[in-house]
């Protein structure tokens, strides 16, 4: 057997994969580290000579503010043009704004608002609390809650010891719970309701505005974003909601006292259809409007005026305006106009212009040098440009101040140019799509899909001919010839577009020599666009098809299930179409017999038909019982998650408990039992190897103490009090020592995976020179002796006439012994079901205990699944012209698609928040100190049925060679004397083995990959989409993250395989000279 | 011979498909506030009802049905409780399938129910009129040369047809659009309905352009 070519071109194909995933998430997923540090009145930024302290030095400008936020308030919904007269649904519809600006220019001021990417409230929110600019994922973020963790505004304010009122949409209780000083929540989620929220909060705003228990009022309109988002921008439902909010401001303006600051904006724009999400100008741009009763702003035309302003910068010039410190992260600017020119001028306790400003710069300065020192992800160059920039200002100003003259317009403005220069760097490297590696991850994705499927069907010929080596020279030389050019342009490497170019190279190079292969080779292996039409791969195109909609996204556990049973379906119908299902009629007299397919025997297609009849009615009934233990997404509203998901612990009601961990126990015990089960039949359990003695004695202890530490974790805290340190004890204990029992299992099996017990017997007969005809028995039927009958009497002839014919041609075939191997007939399988059931038993653990059930069903399916495709196999057997091993695509699409309905049968959803964090705690109840051990736990609960299909993958060739002993015992080894041998087939055709085990690795990363693909593309076609960062991206990232796990494992199973294959050459080898002696 | 077996049976698929147009346009003359959505359970035992009498009409007439044996009376009567019973037996199946399927179990049964009726009267009455109450002669129509004649051809094709068209029926209803027709179960006999349809149509044009390559044992 081939091993090392097929496990490097395995290897291969999956590192493409994980390339084309590295670059297109790296343009995809922006990433920023977030900096946990809080600014306080007391913070002396340096180089500061006032010991004092920066922040809240004086009398604040403002008391109040209301802030006013209008989603989706596009900065075209608020220009006015009195010559427009017949304006559209969304023009003119706002002319308070207009009114204002232009009759008191020195009280309001109407800006447009540019807010930064991606435009989806709940990043805006943050954005312009923060002033940062946040992506989709904020590394430090707390996954399990939604919680503003930096330094924002909200914090500040309450801190300085503001009372902040808050009303309207709800994700501002999440972002920053326990931080108002009274809030009003009202539900966003339902994008058809217009009304709720704009109701409610126009139910309390006036009371609360007349009331005097506030400083800071945020008040968030969700009306005009859900009219969008509905109607779209033109159409008269937006006319009356933009009226609405028109009257609103009239309403609020006219109860403002002096004191107050009035903010209204918009935290993003809409595209004409709506939409928003993404980085056209459209979406980005909002509106701001500033108005205060008092004086605020200097006559026009007396400074330039900022055009647009970015939406970071409302968080310093708001923390300077009400005396509080600016956060931590921010790196807005602050705005100009707001400040007078010198403190002379304006009243006295305020800041000057170039006072704020200087203090905005020492503030961004000290935040770049904080995050720098914690990430690389700003380019080094740029950095020291901007230190030195910043060291010069600091000198210019300094100098300034000590001579006593006010800073000149020049350092105001090189001031201004530093804080820009600092936004535009970080913007460049946290807040933008990279649409270009995207492009890149998606083709190199595309590409390595195509070559999987030119892999599956090309197996035999690509493992001949040494395809691999051209392909894997000409992509690493892309890799380097990139990395070089990038070195000698630009000074550094950017890792990823190495890879990518050397993927893409290998890839098209590995195409390349196939089709040259292919024009010049037979014309035997025909490789067809219609391959790709036949209903199992139909099944996977809509499964794919499926996630580019959200709606099927968001109900994949049930669109999975409803495929699986399709096709589980469809393998009878297809089989009775064919005619195959049923023993066929009696010969048909128009047809000379010569030309008659040979039929298997009557009772073998009666047999094998009421097999697949029964398994198909498993996997039905798994699917079907599989629903019942989904979770809930919290899109899907009249839902309730699967009661065996909640701990034991937590069930109240103690009947409840008590079933359930009956329920649950049973399950566990029904696996185990199984397990042992199918191992003793096949006479795997005879020799005294270790591998027998995992099977014997690990599996059993381990699931005892699974069993123990399910009862000690259920039992409620309070009802053995005096026992309370034993339970805890025991608590840590009993679950390490089944991690410690099953990882020995697995290094035992992986030290000697065989299971065969050979037994010497006494020669039969001794007739000299005459060698027998080879002959093999590895299994005969179902008898209450079976592990009797499991044995190969005369292998020994075989190997040793294969030997004789290669070299020695001594004649000593006298005194022979025969040897009787049990469970040789297994020989492959065995290892890889004992693997799967100690994994099973380990990624249990990691689970709520009623998940048992979905486990034992998961086996139960898998069983159902194999049964299903021997018996389908032995049926068209006769029909098939494929080569011997080769596994068909229905049963691996089925045997894949499986991982993912019970990724969502064992209580998991394809979002962040639905992570099982309880798994880290598992044997670990006190917690952990590294990150490593319980990232790695939480990984293996969340991709457990992934890890299960794709370890147990190869099982589906061996499957009907170990089935094979029923199928045809009866049938033909009367007539041709080709006795039943199972698994050793395989080792008789090593070429086709390798080949075929090449072939269904490829085919499983192929459906695997194809699904990747899929959300890859959903991502890309969608990332304007309402949806994306709420169902688009966590499914990509899990579906990536599945992908990664999958493959890893699959090659774990693959490996085992060969593990297997090495200890049976070196069985066989150790057998000749003992029996020759 | 075989034109006019074809244009036999295109003109039964015209009656029958016209009997369902029928039974959509009649209760909208006949019940007050009839809708296909609103009212949606009429509007299905309707249609089932029409194509039961005029499939049962149409094959009774043409007599396709199988030459029965025995010519007695009582031997019909058992034949035609045979018959009902595999109806009924094929509701439930159907039932069951949809259930399996993701179909609510407890709520929203009657729906569930009626729609394994419509695709009971869509295949297994077709089955019961042409084949008779003969599991074995039903599984054989359905392999790749089981079918013996015009009929079972046609029967082939309509079959599949309805039951993909109720699969493909399932696919609007997680969508997010809010239309009547999401509804369980209005999209699924909607669908079953056009799946019929077009297999009438298809089945006389089919067997039509692959008169050359269809012969038919005989029986």
């Amino acid at each position: 057997m081939k091993s090392l070519p097929v496990l490097a071109l395995l290897l291969w194909i999956c590192s493409l994969f994980y390339m084309g995933i590295l670059l297109f998430v790296g343009g995809f997923l922006l990433v920023r580290l977030e900096v946990n540090r809080t600014s306080t009145c007391a913070d002396v930024l340096p180089p500061g000579a006032d010991v004092k302290g920066d922040f809240c030095l004086k009398e604040p400008r403002f008391r109040r503010a209301v802030v006013l936020i209008i989603d989706a308030l596009k900065a075209d919904f608020t220009r006015y043009d009195p010559g427009n007269t017949s304006p559209r649904a969304f023009e003119n519809k706002l002319p308070i704004l207009d009114e204002m600006a232009s009759s008191r220019p020195s009280q309001a001021r109407l800006y447009t608002f540019r807010a930064d990417p991606p435009t989806t409230t709940m990043q805006r929110i943050k954005g312009f609390t923060t002033g940062s600019l946040p992506t989709f994922i904020d590394v430090g973020n707390n996954f399990a809650s939604s919680a503003v963790l930096e330094d924002n505004l909200v914090h500040q304010l309450g801190q300085a010891g503001k009372r902040v009122v808050f009303m309207g949409d709800d994700t501002w209780v999440s972002l920053f719970p326990r931080k108002f000083h009274r809030s009003l929540p009202f539900p966003s989620f339902n994008v058809k309701d217009l009304h709720t929220v704009d109701n409610g909060i126009l139910q309390n705003i006036f009371p609360t505005m007349e009331g005097d228990d506030w400083d800071v009022l945020i008040a968030h309109f969700l009306g005009v974003d859900h009219c969008g988002h509905r109607f779209g921008p033109d159409h008269p439902a937006m006319a009356e909601k933009l009226t609405q909010m028109d009257e609103v401001i009239r309403s609020v303006i006219k109860r403002l006292q002096n004191d107050t600051l009035l903010v209204v904006m918009g935290d993003h724009g809409m595209t004409d259809t709506g939409d928003h999400g993404g980085e056209s100008q459209k979406e980005t741009d909002a509106a701001l409007f500033l108005y205060s009763g008092s004086p605020l702003f200097p006559t026009p035309g007396s400074q330039m005026e900022p055009e647009v302003v970015p939406q970071t910068d409302l968080v310093p010039t708001l923390a300077l305006l009400l005396g509080v410190p600016i956060p931590y992260s921010s790196v807005g600017q602050v705005l100009l106009p707001l400040f007078p020119l010198n403190s002379s001028l304006g009243a006295s306790m305020s800041l000057s212009q170039a006072e704020a400003l200087w203090i905005n710069v020492k503030q961004v300065n000290r935040f770049l040098e904080t995050y720098s020192n914690m990430a690389k992800d700003i380019p080094a160059d740029g950095l020291s440009q901007l230190q030195s920039h910043f060291t010069q200002l600091s000198s210019q100003y300094l100098s300034s101040v000590s001579e006593g003259a006010p800073p000149s317009a020049e350092l105001t403005a090189s001031m201004q140019a530093y804080l820009n220069s600092v936004r535009e760097t970080c913007r460049a490297s946290w807040a933008r799509f990279n649409p270009l590696k995207m492009a890149a991850g998606l083709l190199v994705l595309g590409l390595a899909c195509v070559a999987c499927f030119v892999l599956t069907e090309l197996s035999l010929m690509v493992l001949q001919g040494s395809v691999l080596k051209a392909p894997l020279l000409s992509g690493l030389l892309a890799g380097a010839a990139v990395a070089a050019c990038q070195l000698f342009t630009l000074g550094f490497v950017e890792v990823s577009w190495c890879f990518g170019a050397g993927a893409l190279m290998s890839e098209v190079a590995f195409l390349w020599r196939i089709r040259r292969a292919f024009t010049r080779g037979s014309s035997s292996a025909r490789l067809s666009v219609w391959l790709l039409l036949n209903p199992p791969l139909l099944v996977l195109f809509l499964r794919c098809a499926s996630l580019l909609s959200d709606s099927y996204v968001i109900s994949e556990g049930r669109v999975v299930t409803f495929l699986l049973f399709t096709l589980g379906l469809y393998i009878p119908l297809r089989l009775n179409w064919d005619g195959l299902l049923v023993p066929s009629p009696p010969s048909d007299t128009q047809k000379p017999p010569g030309l008659l397919p040979p039929a298997l025997p009557l009772s073998t297609v009666r047999r094998e038909s009421t097999a697949l009849l029964v398994s198909v009615a498993i996997l039905v009934g798994c699917l079907y019982l599989s629903l019942s233990f989904h979770s809930c997404r919290e899109e899907q509203g009249s839902c309730q998650p699967s009661a065996f998901l909640t701990p034991l612990s937590r069930v109240q009601d103690s009947r409840v408990r008590n079933l359930h961990y009956i329920l649950s126990v049973a399950s566990l015990f029904a696996w185990a039992f199984l397990l042992h089960r199918w191992l003793r039949h096949y006479g795997n359990l005879n020799c005294t190897s270790v591998a027998v003695f995992t099977a014997r004695c690990l599996l059993p202890l381990a699931s005892i103490c699974m069993g123990l530490h399910w009862a000690v974790s259920a039992t409620p805290g309070d009802s053995f009090r005096n026992l309370a340190e034993l339970i805890s004890l025991a608590q840590v204990v009993l679950p390490r020592i089944t991690f410690g029992l099953l990882g020995l299992g697995l290094l035992l099996l992986w030290l000697d995976p065989l299971t065969v017990f050979l037994k010497m017997r006494a020669p039969l007969n001794s007739r000299g020179t005459s060698v027998p005809p080879p002959k093999y028995r590895a299994s005969t039927g179902v008898s209450p002796q079976a592990e009797l009958h499991h044995l190969i009497p005369q292998l020994y002839q075989r190997i040793r006439q294969s030997l004789e014919d290669g070299g020695s041609e001594g004649d000593e075939a006298d005194g022979r012994p025969a040897v009787e191997a049990y469970g040789l007939g297994t020989v492959y399988s065995a290892p890889l079901v004992l693997l799967c059931g100690l994994l099973g038993l380990g990624l249990l653990l990691l689970h709520a205990e009623g998940m048992a059930i979905a486990f034992l069903l998961m086996l139960l399916q898998a069983a159902a699944v194999l049964h299903l495709h021997s018996s389908s196999s032995t049926l068209s057997s006769l029909q098939s012209h494929s080569s011997v091993f080769s596994v068909p695509w229905a049963p691996v699409v089925l045997w894949s698609l499986a991982a993912s309905q019970f990724f969502h049968a064992t209580g998991h959803l394809p979002t962040f928040p639905s992570i099982q964090w309880g798994a880290a705690f598992v044997g670990f109840p006190q917690g952990h100190s590294g990150t490593v051990l319980p990232a790695s736990l939480v990984t293996l609960n969340t991709f457990a049925s992934h890890i299960m299909f794709a370890v147990g993958c190869p099982l589906l060739l061996f499957w009907p060679l170990v089935h094979e002993a029923r199928g045809t015992r009866t049938g033909r080894s009367g007539e041709d004397g080709d006795d039943v041998v199972m698994e050793m087939r395989l080792r008789e055709n090593p070429q086709q083995f390798s080949s075929a085990l090449l072939q269904l690795a490829a085919r499983y990363l192929f459906i695997t990959g194809a699904q990747v693909l899929a959300s890859v593309c959903a991502a890309a076609i969608l990332r304007r989409h309402l949806m994306v960062w709420k169902v688009f991206a966590p499914k990509l990232m899990f579906e990536a993250s599945g992908f990664i796990v999958s493959s890893v494992f699959l090659l774990v199973g693959v490996t085992l395989v060969m593990r297997v294959d090495v200890a049976v050459a070196r069985l066989f080898q150790k057998l000749l000279p003992e029996n020759s002696r | 011979m075989w034109d006019v077996e074809i244009r036999g049976m295109a003109s039964a698929h015209a009656i029958i498909a016209a009997s369902i147009f029928m039974a959509t346009i009649m209760p909208a003359v006949l019940v007050e506030k009839f809708s296909v959505y609103g009212t949606h359970l009429v509007w299905l035992y309707s249609v089932a009802g029409s194509v039961a009498v005029v499939n049962i009409a149409v094959f009774w007439l043409l007599g396709i049905s199988p030459p029965t044996k025995k010519n007695t009376l009582s031997y019909k009567l058992s034949k035609l409780f045979r018959s009902c019973v595999y109806f009924l037996l094929s509701c439930l199946f159907f039932h069951t399938v949809v259930v399996l399927y993701g179909a609510p179990l407890l709520e929203s049964a009657l729906e569930t129910f009626s729609l394994a009726v419509l695709l009971s009267t869509f295949t297994t009455l077709r089955c019961l009129c042409i084949l008779g109450p003969n599991v074995q002669a039903w599984i054989r129509v359905f392999s790749r040369d089981g079918a013996m004649s015009v009929w079972d051809t046609s029967l082939q094709i309509t079959t599949g047809c309805s039951v993909v068209g109720a699969w493909l029926g399932a696919f609007p209803i997680p969508l997010d659009w809010d239309r009547p027709w999401q509804v369980w179960p209005i999209s699924c006999s909607l669908g079953t309905t056009i799946g019929f349809l077009t297999g009438l149509l298809t089945a006389p044009l089919w067997i039509r352009w692959h008169r050359k390559q269809l012969t038919y044992k005989l029986k």
